[in-house]
């Protein structure tokens, strides 16, 4: 069994009190406003309901569609997140003020970000971490998101049942409905950073299932911000909580991953594509292009297929929903079976989603001083999955990907031919529908 | 919206008087130009040229934000390749995918210059030159049969059209003897796709940098007419504002009313004032920058209310108030305000954002967050705005 040793995040205020002792059980009325059945009847928190409709619209629609609406609902739920997280800063429920951490770009070709950040790993001690398994069941004596304050939880978020964004402002939590909620994480690494956590009261582990990446798909869509990200970990890729959650924070400049050249390796069916990362320290894929429900079940596919074979990864969903970065890794086995350099493991440096995206939350303050594009580098390469290595994972994938969507062409078929007649670029010939010719087009000029 | 085409206006004709629009028509090239300084980063001119490439009219585009010519297949890289050069405040060149109006894609090699003024080195506006890409059609001839060689056999017409769609150039350049090529390529099937996005070549960075030059020399020599010079090349650090066009641009996207202030000047004078304040207010943004806040105050306004807040600014602290506000025309307001410190990268307060809401206005509608969400909120993106505006590296100042 392969085990790592490193500080725990504590993500909750409620989180302290358990911790390495096991938690410490308590039924009725817990006095904690906690989001358990003792505390959770008559209970109300604001919900924001989202439209579940994603029409694929091309360049023509999409400025018919914004023309209609001359002042949109710019932002809801990125004004409700940001007040909602201010307010819970206010209300100092955050163990530090992340605006007073030093944050800069690290200069060079990529651009990495690099935070320092000494108040995150403070008081607590380090613990044991299994690292070879991918998928453990769910613990209920470990800390879970059941277990916060309903202070931290900032809203509840859902499909809305009539196809249009709605919010209420005092709405029952409905146990039987479970929702999906998103909480404060109370070691903020940036503004705004908080947890999806879905279907919170089914406690589901840390596993990536398709109703899931949907909704934190839809969560980056309905933000509407490229700097309002989402994040995941798996286990055995620096997640430290074994109930289902994401991430998600806003940082408002473009990351170095999000930069990085790509090269295309296929189309599916459904008209995403997927590429490969060039020219950057971790090796991983980049999933693309089509609806968000067809971009969705892809990179769900590919999760589930790395999940049942047991490779840890981490998956980055950038530019509101609409790009998606795949990360195998191979950090924390590599640290559990002595092979990292102490150099680089005395940094403390956790290289989880963010970091693999190229912010870097830098614990030491030496480390952030001398922060530069090569150290970042050869923390990233330590991470990433070798060439050879990656050549199979990506086989895996592939094969398991191109299995499951064809299922689902059937389904999806004809509203995806509708959509090449009008909007195929030359280059997309994916499922290319040839068209009658548009005569016009040729002797316009 | 009206009251953002007066801006619009005022925009261009300011700084280059009446006449640079019909010198602008007269080039034949495709372009737009953008004003980072109104919310929303609308454009504020587009070419003749450029409204008979996309097929939109000209008050379909006056006002836009430039994302509305992106698509389903844009490739996403290059928008934020984009969007970090209007960050950064330099020009850029990228090969993007666009839609017309009738939602067919062409593409392009797209080129921004910030246009700057003399006087305080401030970026004014982006000049965003368009040249469509004469492509190699080899390359897409071996995308299509890779991917469906089937349906490419069967209608050749719909094949052409694609390519021509994105393409037009080489279609006029020789449209029969390409028609032949496309044909002959039918039967070309190869499974090594190296690149599918159409790449510009010299002739196009070319034409595009020759266009760039022309429009910026009009700009430049009508600028001379208003007295308010501009320039492509940034001449001086800017010094009297603050303020970058990248933080103008994030500001501009909060839509509440709301102001920083400097408390670093002496006076603490205001550095930067939304649409809705202005709006709120009656005064025009030239009227309260550099003055401090108090000027919003009258003869009924509570001094303790005042002290209150000279006290949390004293202490850095955040805090809420109602106070009794007066606007231009000496009408009188319930201010629901709230103030807060906002630090930037290096963690140090830069500004105070003060956030107002009109309190004598009629109640919300219930469906919306209260007015305390709604002051915090616009602190909150006013400090994600303001965090990243001075990280270093790949920022100007």
């Amino acid at each position: 069994m392969l085990r790592i040793k490193r500080v725990p995040t504590v993500v909750s205020n409620y989180q302290k009190e358990d911790g390495e002792e096991g938690s410490r059980q308590s039924t009725g009325g817990c006095g904690r406003n906690c989001l358990n059945k003792c505390c959770l009847p008559g209970s109300k928190l604001p919900l924001y309901a989202f439209k579940k409709e994603t029409k694929v619209v091309d360049g023509n629609e999409m400025a018919a569609e914004e023309m209609k609406q001359q002042d949109p609902p710019v932002a809801f739920l990125e004004s409700l997140v940001l007040g909602e997280w201010e307010d819970r800063m206010q209300k100092g429920l955050f163990r530090y003020d992340v605006t007073a951490c030093q944050t800069k770009v690290i200069p060079g070709n990529h651009g990495f970000i690099a935070q320092l950040n000494e108040g995150r790993h403070l008081k607590k001690r380090p613990t044991e971490f299994r690292v070879d398994k991918v998928l453990q069941p769910f613990d209920g004596s470990k800390f879970n998101f059941t277990k916060v304050g309903q202070e931290e939880v900032i809203f509840q978020f859902e499909a809305s049942e009539d196809g249009e964004i709605q919010f209420f402002p005092n709405a029952p939590v409905d146990a039987a409905n479970s929702p999906s909620v998103v909480a404060i994480n109370v070691s903020p690494i940036e503004y705004g950073h908080v947890l999806l956590i879905p279907r919170v009261l089914e406690c589901l582990p840390q596993r990536i299932d398709h109703e899931s990446l949907l909704l934190a798909l839809h969560m980056a869509a309905e933000a509407g911000s490229p700097f309002f990200r989402l994040g995941y970990n798996s286990l055995g890729a620096f997640a430290t909580i074994n109930h289902l959650h994401f991430q998600a924070y806003y940082l408002a400049v473009p990351f170095p991953i999000e930069k990085t050249s790509t090269r295309n390796i296929t189309t599916l069916t459904g008209g995403v594509e997927i590429s490969q990362l060039l020219d950057y320290p971790v090796r991983g894929l980049v999933f693309e292009g089509s609806s968000l429900e067809n971009l969705s079940a892809a990179v769900a596919d590919a999760c589930i297929c790395l999940q049942i074979n047991n490779i840890p990864y981490n998956v980055l969903i950038s530019d509101s929903g609409r790009r998606i970065f795949l990360l195998p890794q191979c950090y924390a086995e590599k640290q559990a079976l002595g092979e990292v350099s102490s150099e680089l493991l005395d940094t403390q440096v956790n290289p989880a989603v963010w970091e693999i995206s190229g912010h870097m939350v830098l614990k030491r303050k030496e480390d952030y001083e001398g922060a530069s594009e090569e150290n970042a580098w050869r923390l990233l390469a330590e991470v990433s999955l070798s060439e050879e290595r990656f050549q199979e994972v990506k086989e895996i994938i592939f094969e398991a990907i191109t299995c499951v969507v064809d299922e689902s062409v059937v389904k999806t078929r004809s509203s995806d031919e509708d959509q090449d007649v009008e909007g195929r670029s030359h280059e997309e010939a994916g499922n290319l529908a040839i068209v009658p010719g548009k005569p016009e087009c040729l002797v316009q000029n | 919206m009206e009251s953002q085409l007066d801006l619009i206006e005022q925009s261009f004709d300011f700084r280059y008087s009446l006449w640079v629009r019909e010198a602008l028509d007269g080039l034949p090239d495709s372009f737009t130009i953008t004003d980072p300084c109104i919310s929303g980063h609308p454009i504020v001119f587009a070419s003749t040229e450029f409204l008979k490439m996309s097929g939109y009219s000209r008050h379909e585009v006056i006002g836009r934000n430039g994302s509305m010519f992106q698509g389903v297949k844009t490739n996403r890289r290059s928008v934020m390749e984009i969007r970090e050069a209007i960050r950064e405040e330099r020009s850029i060149q990228v090969n993007i995918l666009n839609y017309r109006k009738d939602g067919t894609p062409f593409w392009m090699l797209f080129h921004l210059s910030p246009v700057f003024s003399k006087e305080d080195g401030k970026v004014i506006h982006f000049v965003g030159v368009q040249v469509p890409i004469l492509r190699k059609l080899q390359r897409s001839g071996t995308d299509l049969a890779r991917n469906n060689g089937v349906r490419i056999s069967e209608d050749g017409s719909g094949l052409h059209e694609n390519m021509f769609a994105c393409c037009r150039r080489e279609v006029y350049s020789d449209s029969v003897a390409e028609l032949d090529r496309v044909l002959a390529l039918d039967s070309v099937l190869s499974d090594d796709k190296v690149d599918e996005s159409c790449k510009a070549g010299d002739i196009e960075k070319r034409k595009a940098v020759t266009a760039m030059n022309t429009i910026l020399s009009v700009l430049t020599h009508y600028s001379e007419l208003t007295g308010r010079l501009v320039c492509g090349k940034r001449c001086c650090v800017p010094v009297t504002s603050p303020l970058g066009a990248s933080l103008n641009i994030s500001l501009g996207r909060i839509k509440q009313s709301f102001v920083l202030t400097d408390p670093h000047l002496s006076d603490m004078p205001i550095v930067y004032a939304s649409d809705a304040f202005v709006q709120l207010t009656g005064y025009s943004r030239n009227e309260v920058l550099g003055w401090n806040c108090r000027f919003l105050s009258g003869q009924d306004t509570d001094s303790s209310t005042q002290f209150q807040i000279k006290e949390s600014i004293r202490m850095e602290q955040p805090c809420t108030v109602c106070i009794l506000n007066y606007r231009k025309d000496k009408s009188s307001f319930w201010n629901y305000l709230h103030i807060s410190p906002v630090r930037n990268a290096s963690g140090k307060i830069a500004y105070f954002v003060g956030v107002q809401i009109d309190a004598s206005g009629k109640n919300q509608d219930e469906k919306c967050p209260g007015p305390h969400t709604r002051h915090l909120s616009a602190v909150g993106a006013v400090k994600v705005a303001v965090r990243v505006s001075s990280m270093g590296a790949s920022t100007s100042r």
